[in-house]
């Protein structure tokens, strides 16, 4: 058994991919066709031999629940390991109060009772590939307090704009935490990933509170840094974050290029997911298809060019689907021309014939809409 | 087995030897099919919707595969408490020795005492490298109504084939009257599927008789359906409509991958109500590149296509390249057709490579080629002589 426990956190307040979560959580966002962002830090908990994992689900749980089930698909040991889903046990209804802080607070006691003696907490909504166990024995290795794991990027003046950044030296000492404000192009961004023992992350937690109702752990870990040995590593490899529209939209078309999507997708790192039956997809005789990536399920007898394409969408003749991301069940009927849009799952768009956005400013159809 | 009361066997130990390397190492229900499954998916899947809990799968040849393959019960639904999928192969047991099946209905015999343990009061017969989707307990339904001791599904075939399967001749209530294996000249073209429904009381004194009898070939068809017709048992035809295909051969395992890519094909496998499960692949979605052209094709996920495929069916993991060609193929699971490779009429088996500018097919050939061997590249071999 690993002997640390899993904890995927929720989006905090600054994440706001508009249209996709007035349904659902960032964690069960649709991602490249036939994943939710979840399955990545689940999948990277379950391949470092981390098996018994919380989940925190702040609101809207329908579609997360649904799709983690009792998280056979993960690989999780169905006897020894564990998948638990815990939620905020709070009624007041306001985002203030509403942070990753008091979900801890409310499960302590399930924190508390798990035997392992670390915990590694990673966020639903960014999509990376990461060894924890690797984490973890670096972390140990060093004798840090606490480890954050963090990317750095040249590109934070468009992306990750209110993800917090590292504030490092030069040993990777991180000094503080800090707001991306998309002011500088070179930023650390934090990932959102922590390492500690089981019993630091339990006072800290308690600690946050007695200071301020609205602190979250990010906010608690930056005024811990002047006491605590807290150290950063950096991670390399493909990292994406649906913290806004844009982003989630981005991540999905820059995974079209194989290259690409062959630093996110290892042959001995599965990526693990719901499996729905689909049927293979079918293409017709009409059909042109080019630079996409296409889910099970789909009827295809249109032209689709650098697009991703959930399960089960069905694509009718003359229709041309550039640049979108179609989540699964989605119908874009005859003649439609639809371009640089999300289109939620179960929409229908058969009457309106030119759909056009500009590639700046991606659009969204509503989830079960009809245009 | 509270739902109906009927418990299945699958026999699932047959060879399928003009399948040729296809089944070198795997039984023939354990062949690909249809992009992400196997045979044995149909019948399982079809047991699943039809609300059997408990299916016995009878293996035998080249049985790892199948035997790891079906233990996995949870692919099918069939993961339930009093559900199950359980692989049965030949055993020794305290009053007998390790026999092979001999027969189809011995391989039901040496399993009686798996079958009483849930005390069925029906038990249903298939085969298991059959592709069709069908409701058993539609069939068991009409097999009640009848008050039949046996009922046995039938598929009308055209009549100048009639002579190549067991017939069943029937009076205007369907109840079978005479069954005549292969006829010369036939009476009627209702064939036998193979898919039968028994009283599994009357059924197990049969095989306990069957077992006696040194002249039995041990088998349905030739054995048990005319000793019950003998006895006078009321035995009826169930007729079926719809796709069902028996994939002996090369070329037919190939038409039955190609009928999946006419708009109007009968086995529809994308009805949600009536949905084929398979194993689970953690593969990406598929991949096309900004060059590929794909025109009439089933495809699923795994796939990386660069170049060019018309009327062909991929299976999972399968790559083609940039500027390949792949026309009128079945690309088995991970096989790959290299750049500027040609693939023509054929069947590349599972994990097989076609070399780089390699030409594999013929376009006006009789037959499908089977390529079952690594094919080296080099486009104009013979230059080098």
């Amino acid at each position: 058994m690993a002997k640390a426990l899993g904890i995927v956190s929720f989006a905090g307040n600054h994440v706001r991919a508009d249209g996709l979560r007035a349904y659902r959580p960032a964690g069960a966002f649709s991602f490249l066709g036939r994943y939710r962002i979840i399955d990545f830090p689940l999948s990277n908990m379950s391949n470092s031999g981390i098996d018994h994992v919380q989940v925190y689900i702040r609101r809207q749980p329908r579609s997360l629940v649904e799709h983690l089930g009792s998280g056979r698909h993960y690989n999780i040991n169905s006897k020894s390991g564990k998948l638990h889903l815990l939620f905020t046990e709070n009624n007041l209804g306001q985002d203030i109060y509403n942070t990753d802080i008091a979900a801890y607070l409310s499960n302590m006691e399930c924190i508390e009772n798990a035997p392992q003696p670390y915990v590694v907490i990673a966020p639903s909504y960014m999509i990376y590939k990461q060894n924890y166990d690797a984490l973890l024995n670096a972390h140990i290795e060093s004798g840090a307090d606490i480890t954050l794991l963090y990317h750095s990027t040249d590109n934070a003046k468009e992306r990750f704009l209110n993800c917090f950044t590292l504030n490092l030296n030069k040993q990777k000492g991180v000094l503080g935490l800090e707001i991306n404000q998309g002011n500088a192009k070179n930023k650390n961004i934090f990932m959102e990933t922590y390492v500690m023992k089981k019993e630091l992350f339990m006072d800290i937690v308690k600690e946050a509170k007695n200071i301020s109702s609205m602190y979250t752990l990010a906010d608690i870990i930056d005024l811990a840094c002047d006491e605590l040995d807290v150290r950063g590593i950096s991670h390399k490899g493909y990292f994406a974050a649906a913290n806004d529209f844009h982003s989630y939209f981005d991540a999905n078309l820059s995974l079209i290029d194989f290259k690409t999507a062959n630093s996110l997708f290892q042959e001995d790192w599965p990526i693990y997911t719901r499996t729905i039956d689909s049927c293979p997809t079918q293409y017709f005789d009409s059909s042109s298809v080019k630079n996409s990536v296409v889910s099970n399920g789909c009827r295809i007898k249109g032209e689709v060019e650098n697009s991703v394409l959930g399960r089960g969408c069905v694509i009718k003749e003359g229709a041309v689907v550039k640049n979108c991301v179609l989540l699964s069940d989605v119908i874009i009927g005859k003649d439609v021309h639809i371009e640089n849009f999300v289109v939620d799952r179960n929409a229908k768009i058969t009457h309106a014939k030119e759909v056009i956005a500009a590639e700046s400013e991606p659009g969204y159809v509503k989830r079960g809409d009809k245009l | 087995m509270k739902q109906n009361n009927m418990l299945a066997m699958i026999l699932a130990g047959g060879r399928g030897s003009r399948l040729h390397e296809l089944t070198n190492k795997v039984a023939k229900p354990a062949v690909s099919y249809g992009g992400k499954y196997r045979i044995v998916d149909f019948p399982l899947s079809n047991c699943a919707n039809s609300g059997i809990d408990v299916v016995g799968v009878l293996t035998q040849y080249e049985s790892i595969l199948l035997n790891s393959y079906v233990a996995a019960g949870r692919r099918w639904g069939l993961d339930a408490k009093d559900s199950g999928v359980y692989v049965l192969p030949p055993r020794e047991t305290a009053d007998s020795n390790l026999d092979v099946y001999r027969g189809t209905a011995d391989a039901i015999s040496q399993n009686i005492d798996f079958i009483d343990t849930y005390s069925p009061e029906y038990i249903l017969i298939l085969s298991g490298d059959h592709i069709y989707k069908m409701n058993y307990d539609k069939m068991l339904r009409a097999h009640k109504e009848n008050n039949a001791d046996a009922t046995i599904a039938v598929l009308p075939v055209p009549m100048h084939e009639a002579s190549r399967f067991g017939i069943m001749n029937t009076d205007e209530n369907e109840r079978i009257i005479e069954f005549e294996e292969k006829p010369e000249e036939p009476k009627s073209n209702l064939a036998s599927m193979g898919i039968y429904i028994f009283n599994w009381k009357l059924l197990r004194k049969m095989l306990v008789a069957d077992m006696k009898d040194p002249d039995s070939n041990h088998d349905f068809g030739k054995d048990i359906i005319p000793a019950l017709l003998n006895d006078g048992k009321s035995l009826y035809a169930y007729k079926f409509q719809g796709y069902w295909k028996d994939v002996g051969t090369i070329d037919s395992l190939w038409e039955a991958n190609m009928d999946l890519l006419d708009p109007n094909n009968q086995l529809d496998l994308s009805d949600p109500t009536w949905k084929i499960y398979t194993e689970d692949s953690t593969t990406l979605p598929h991949y096309i590149g900004s060059d590929a052209n794909i025109k009439r094709a089933f495809i699923t996920q795994g796939c990386i296509i660069e170049g060019e495929v018309k009327n062909s069916v991929l299976f999972t993991g399968a790559k083609v390249g940039p500027g390949a060609k792949v026309i009128d193929t079945v690309l088995m699971p991970d096989s790959v057709v290299e750049a500027g490779a040609k693939v023509t009429r054929a069947i590349v088996s599972d994990h097989v490579v076609i070399g780089k500018d390699a030409v594999v097919g013929d376009a006006k050939s009789e037959h499908i080629e089977l390529v079952s061997k690594r094919v080296k590249g080099g486009r104009i071999k013979w230059l080098k002589h």
